[in-house]
């Protein structure tokens, strides 16, 4: 419990210091110091909940399934603080913010990251529904830092999509209280995640089944599922780069994680009706169609940034469709591909920042010669794309494969879908990759001061991932995978 | 069961829920600002009523805090920080010129005879009382959404964006007596931080497009061509 509240209670007091401090070197120093601070508390709670078993008490419970996301948050945050301070020197420098707005910038970075962890660590449905709209309010100021017109317009579609979605998520959470009502005999506990699954056969399937519609167009939309999509692609382009890697690398994440524990109480509910596989089906329609659609939409992006925010609904719809199709392969595989997305999506993220300084632009038709220029940023984005286009022998691959083969065991058609939507997407990014990386530098094009050393170890990690799994991730991982299918795959 | 057979005070809810959904019809074709903002204030008295009349029905103690906090908040602190905002902005005589008012009401019809719809199935299972108060808020929560989707001003879309969270209070409270007290907390303190930013995008939308009238923000598409290129 110590691990838990030193992880929890470290970004709390980091946002309220933060927004105290008015220079900005130590406010970047101090953002890295909280984050690592975070990253030491995840790892012991990592440490302390693999040693004895998940914990639970007070509101929260921590199991299998949500402590690797815990640390996964914790290290993309403190990675991201890494590349964000000369960042946001550098863009502050220009000019483009000013000294005030980055005192806003490090507290709700800070902010956003209690918000995710304490969607994550929590037992109660309604503090998840509050933390996940907490993380919407925490991120739209930041949408809207560099305060042009574009940037002012993300942010009001991000805040009106995310808040409509979010408010039918309520309405969802609302009902599965009302539904555990005649099931529980104390009120209050009537949000208790664990107590719910513990009880979920009792749960009424009906009004589960239309709760369950409300939360995944709710937590949907934050997932970025077609074709709830259109506010993802506006705030990642348009914010600053260092948001875009956590909004990608995390929340969407932490929403698909909302919806994953509602799927586990409606299966629970609905076993014993005519249609026991209704919330997976679902998950699996929407997945595939964000799968395919934003596989297209790849093709005809002219901003670097938004073509990569694409590229994650393009991910997200594919965990989706995996978490979908169930089963111990299908889960296993959805389980590894959330984290090797998020380190590889973060990690092309902070590349990108750099090559659009490089540039001066995030329009792809401008981003010339990157590896003339600056090798080590060209190389990474080529690393990088190769790794999220599923290569061997990236982390990617390793569970795009495992998806596949599941796929090929109960639904063999769509394995044809998919397999094409791979390639869309392949085709998609390449195509605008290849003169981006290669070719002649235009005249006057100057290498930029990078901190690589994030980009390296998420794309370090995610060949290694691709290369061996460590037995302990995996027993891990497979422990999460028997907490959700109730079967072991290893 | 049949209206007349319940007791009053289930009627009196009943009737009280009835009015709520009345107001979102008022607020949904209310071209002038203010006029809306004060509408607004009363939806929220209305649901501070309904949740004071299941405390008392219902013995839940704890309700009555919420009843209170609802009242200070729906109906007095955000109906005032927007009555506010709408001073600032120099907007108290803005009237929206609506696009047919008259098919949008009945696009709303459609939507509580569709939330009766969605609602049909939990009849075996619960009261023909909670299950009307259930149909009443998806409603609301569903006309808020029409209202953001068809008015362009802006102050006009956060008070459908309020509008629906009022369904959602309603919901939790009729249907379920009330979430948890730190539920209802975080819920009420994420719509004030809401309510705030939204009145810091106020001036940031003016400031970049000269208006209120979110119809013009239409930068973003995905055919843009991006010459505004000074942006890393």
């Amino acid at each position: 419990m110590n691990a838990l509240l030193l992880t929890l209670l470290t970004p709390l007091v980091g946002a309220l210091l933060l927004a105290l401090i008015r220079s900005l070197g130590p406010a970047g120093w101090l953002n890295l110091a909280v984050s690592a601070l975070t990253l030491v508390g995840a790892v012991w709670l990592a440490l302390s909940v693999g040693l004895d078993g998940s914990l639970t008490g007070m509101g929260f419970r921590v199991d299998a399934f949500n402590i690797y996301l815990v640390v996964l948050t914790a290290f993309v945050g403190l990675t991201t603080a890494i590349f964000s301070r000369p960042y946001m020197r550098h863009v502050c420098a220009e000019g483009r913010v000013s000294v005030g707005s980055l005192r806003i910038y490090h507290s709700m970075y800070q902010a956003f990251m209690l918000t995710m962890l304490v969607a994550l660590t929590t037992d109660n449905l309604g503090v998840l529904w509050v933390a996940v709209e907490g993380a919407t309010l925490a991120t739209v100021l930041l949408v809207s830092l560099y305060r042009t017109p574009e940037a002012v317009e993300a942010a009001w579609k991000y805040f009106i999509l995310c808040g409509v979605g979010i408010a039918l998520a309520l309405f969802g959470t609302v009902l599965t209280y009302f539904a555990a009502q005649h099931v529980l005999q104390d009120p209050d506990a009537g949000l208790s995640w664990s107590l719910l699954y513990d009880h979920a056969e009792a749960l009424d399937p009906t009004v589960m089944r239309i709760a369950f519609v409300f939360l995944l167009v709710g937590y949907g939309t934050k997932i970025g599922l077609v074709p709830l999509h259109q506010w993802l692609p506006d705030a990642h382009s348009e914010g600053p780069t260092p948001m875009s890697a956590v909004l990608s690398g995390l929340l969407l994440n932490v929403a698909l994680y909302a919806v994953v524990r509602f799927k586990m109480l409606v299966d629970g509910s609905l076993a014993e009706t005519a249609t026991p596989h209704l919330a997976g089906s679902l998950l699996m329609g929407f997945g595939l169609v964000s799968f395919v659609v934003a596989g297209l939409f790849l093709h005809r992006q002219r901003d670097i940034k938004r073509m990569f925010s694409y590229s994650s609904i393009e991910h997200m719809g594919l965990m989706t469709f995996a978490f979908g199709l169930g089963g111990p392969l299908a889960t296993f595989g959805a389980l590894l591909h959330m984290l090797v997305h998020s380190l590889t999506k973060s990690a092309i993220f902070i590349t990108v920042g750099h090559a659009a300084h490089i540039a001066g632009t995030q329009s792809i038709d401008r981003i010339r010669g990157l590896i003339r220029t600056q090798p080590a940023v060209g190389w990474s984005l080529l690393i990088g794309v190769v790794a999220i286009a599923g290569f061997p022998p990236f982390g990617v691959f390793t569970s795009e494969f495992l998806l596949l083969t599941a796929t090929m065991q109960t639904h063999p058609w769509f394995t044809v879908v998919l397999l094409s939507g791979l390639v869309i997407a392949f085709a998609g990014l390449f195509r605008h990759l290849h003169p981006m990386v290669y070719g002649a530098a235009p005249k006057g094009q100057q290498p930029v001061q990078a901190n690589m050393l994030p980009v390296f170890i998420h794309l370090g990690l995610v060949l290694w991932l691709g290369l061996s799994i460590p037995g302990f991730l995996a027993a891990w991982l497979d422990s999460a995978t028997q907490l959700i299918t109730g079967e072991h795959l290893l | 069961m049949s209206l007349t057979l319940m007791p009053l005070l289930q009627q009196f809810m009943l009737l009280l829920a009835a009015l709520v959904l009345f107001l979102s019809f008022v607020l949904l074709a209310q071209a002038r600002l203010v006029a809306a903002i004060h509408i607004f204030a009363w939806q929220g008295a209305l649901i501070a009523a309904v949740t004071f009349t299941v405390a008392v029905t219902g013995d839940a103690p704890h309700l009555y805090f919420s009843a209170l906090l609802t009242l200070a908040l729906k109906a007095m602190l955000i109906p005032w920080m927007l009555h506010r905002l709408v001073r600032q902005l120099g907007l108290e005589r803005h009237t929206e010129v609506l696009i047919r008012p008259g098919l949008v009401v009945m696009a709303a019809v459609v939507l509580v005879i569709f939330s009766y719809w969605v609602v049909v199935p939990m009849v075996e299972q619960s009261l023909a009382f909670t299950r009307n108060i259930i149909a009443v808020s998806l409603a609301v929560v569903l006309i808020g959404l029409l209202m953001m989707v068809f008015r362009q001003q802006a102050v006009a879309q956060v008070l459908g964006f309020m509008s629906m969270e009022n369904g959602l209070f309603l919901a939790a409270i009729s249907a379920t007596a009330g979430m948890p007290l730190v539920v209802e907390l975080g819920v009420a303190f994420d719509v004030l931080v809401a309510m705030v930013l939204f009145g810091v995008f106020f001036f940031q939308i003016r400031e970049s497009i000269d208006s209120l009238d979110v119809d013009r923000l239409n930068r973003l598409t995905e055919t843009l061509e991006q010459d505004s290129g000074e942006q890393p």
